[in-house]
């Protein structure tokens, strides 16, 4: 009795000394720097030299002087950044949940070449954002790209077009290349939600002469939402960071911008350490209030008793 | 045959076609344009013609792509290595051990998974700095960390979840210490696990560019994505679009063959992490 709750604490000793190593580097780089990062929000540090920074309260969010507002909330760039990021992330969402779901249908289907299929599908999701950014950037050349070659030879556009210099038409490029990267990685999960579903209603609902259509809607979908949902969710968290592909494809204006590249923006280009942190911090606490909405809503498995 | 359903084999068979394509597409015609010369790109091909190695040998020789192919070997082995190890020994303990509050901690590494790279940017500038890593592989690899370390804890935790319960009773019967038990009895089975998470922690380092672009400044330091991006021609308006396509396909070429031979791994790493979280 006594021996069996000392070789419990034993373990529960022996777990924190385990996780000690992990916990100390997770604090190095990802606490600590949140911690500054907020901070830094709060002063008017500058990139030339960090020491010398004065807190300035919240400045750099909103400030009045003489009538006149200033700071990231006042920045008509920012709320563009905003709604750059904002609709990149539910378009390119819905589009590639909906095409994701496509792929993941065909690739539950039995047919010869399957394997193949799932391989090529796979290809795009291995291709390094930056690789992915140029490779698309070249074939939509507004001289040279093949895709304007092509629109004109099936007489889809009659001019080429600046698909990526033009800032309105660059973030549907940008959507483009992001659901051809990403529509992989939304097909495989909703696959694998969709290979753990039982054989035997299906084999009832064909018996029974159910059209297949509405076997999809009533029963395939029913059952496989929860897992997709978990997907779109990542998904979303991940498109609200979007950085490298929108940096590496459109020629990188203010325009463009999404907040992430606008926060590096007033970091580094601009040396304003505390306008970029704060633009950094909104971004933050924005993911932060949908992971938690997220998780509570999504009921996240933690323990396996809780 | 019946008509109707020949006509459903060969919508479907398009389909498959269509899919096919369209995610092949990109890469292949990335493979077909780094073969021609400079002077031949500018005519718009779709099948290959003659093939011209001139654009790799001169991504080599116009910068320092070999020593940029290095490094980001470099940094994300190391990447690899320190995740697995801290995430093995942690995983060991929320996975195996009840301790309270390990529900806590689970979440907020869920949740530090979460962080836009550009939440701990500034603050990540200032740290790194002050460890004199500024534009050095080091610094690399420990930013890195914040996007490799969460989700391998998180995957090897579920991972060790499922083995079975009576595994380690034995060993700490006959006195073996909880170190003996993970090395000797966890490390073994653990191997897929490994490979899988591994795997996934490389490409994240491999692929990573923020940091990269932001703590480096010259061009001997760079990784691969950040020199790809910044290769630049005369002008602005003249990309030596052959070496950026010679470049792009070196650096993919070692990935596609890792993910298609390790795809089933692959697949199941990325559900435990997701769909099952």
């Amino acid at each position: 009795m006594s021996g069996r709750s000392a070789l419990t604490r034993a373990r529960v000793r022996a777990a924190w000394q385990f996780l000690t190593p992990m916990l100390v580097v997770l604090v190095l780089v990802a606490g600590w720097p949140l911690f500054r990062t907020i901070y830094f929000s709060l002063t008017d540090a500058n990139l030339s030299d960090l020491s010398a920074t004065k807190f300035i309260g919240l400045e750099n969010y909103l400030a009045n002087y003489d009538g006149e507002w200033s700071g990231l909330l006042a920045d008509e760039y920012w709320w563009r950044a905003v709604r750059n990021t904002i609709g990149f992330t539910l378009v390119s969402c819905s589009l590639e949940t909906l095409l994701g779901f496509i792929v993941a249908l065909v690739l539950n289907a039995d047919f010869k070449g399957r394997g193949l299929v799932r391989a090529a599908v796979l290809v795009p999701w291995a291709i390094p954002t930056i690789v992915s950014a140029k490779m698309w950037g070249w074939m939509l050349h507004d001289q040279f790209g093949i895709i304007n070659d092509l629109f004109m030879r099936i007489g889809l556009i009659s001019a080429p077009i600046a698909w990526t210099a033009n800032p309105d038409i660059a973030i549907w490029a940008v959507i483009l290349v992001d659901v051809w990267k990403t529509t992989p990685f939304m097909a495989l999960l909703i696959l694998a939600g969709l290979q753990m579903l039982p054989g035997d209603i299906y084999e009832a609902a064909r018996i029974d002469g159910v059209s297949p259509i509405r076997v999809f809607f009533k029963v395939t979908l029913p059952l496989v939402w929860p897992a997709v949902m978990v997907a779109v969710i990542f998904r979303a968290l991940d498109a609200m960071r979007i950085f490298d592909l929108i940096y590496v494809l459109t020629s990188n204006t203010r325009e463009t911008a999404s907040m992430s590249i606008y926060a590096r923006q007033q970091l580094v280009d601009f040396q304003q350490v505390g306008m970029g942190s704060a633009a950094s911090t909104l971004l933050f606490l924005v993911i932060a209030v949908f992971t938690i909405i997220a998780i509570t809503v999504g009921k996240v498995k933690l323990g396996q008793e809780g | 045959m019946k008509p109707a359903k020949l006509l459903k084999t060969i919508a479907f068979y398009a389909l498959v076609l269509v899919i096919v394509v369209f995610a092949v597409f990109p890469f292949y015609y990335a493979i077909l344009s780094s073969l021609r010369t400079s002077s031949e790109l500018f005519e718009i091909a779709y099948w290959p013609k003659n093939f011209n190695l001139e654009n790799y040998v001169a991504v080599f020789r116009e910068q320092p792509f070999a020593r940029n192919l290095l490094n980001s070997i470099v940094v994300a082995v190391a990447v690899v290595a320190i995740s697995l190890f801290l995430g093995l020994t942690a995983a060991y303990a929320l996975g195996r051990i009840n301790f309270r509050g390990r529900g806590a901690l689970l979440l907020t590494i869920l949740a530090v998974s979460m962080f836009p790279q550009v939440a701990v940017l500034s603050g990540m500038f200032e740290l790194i700095r002050f460890f004199g890593l500024y534009n050095s592989l080091p610094g690399l690899v420990l930013s890195n960390l914040i996007l490799t370390l969460p989700f391998t804890v998180w995957v090897l935790t579920t991972f060790m979840r499922e083995l079975p319960k009576e595994l380690e009773e034995a060993a700490f019967v006959d006195g073996a210490t909880p170190w003996i038990v993970v090395r000797r009895v966890f490390l073994p089975l653990m191997w897929p696990a490994l490979v899988t998470t591994g795997l996934l922690a490389f490409i994240a380092a491999w692929n990573e560019f923020l940091f990269a672009l932001t703590f480096t400044l010259s061009n001997d330091m760079r990784t691969v994505p950040v020199a790809i991006a910044l290769i630049t021609g005369a002008s602005q308006h003249e990309l030596p679009w052959g070496n950026i396509m010679a470049a792009s396909v070196i650096v993919t070429v070692p990935l596609v063959v890792l993910v298609l031979i390790f795809q089933r791994k692959i697949v199941s790493g990325l559900t435990a992490g997701a769909v099952k979280g």
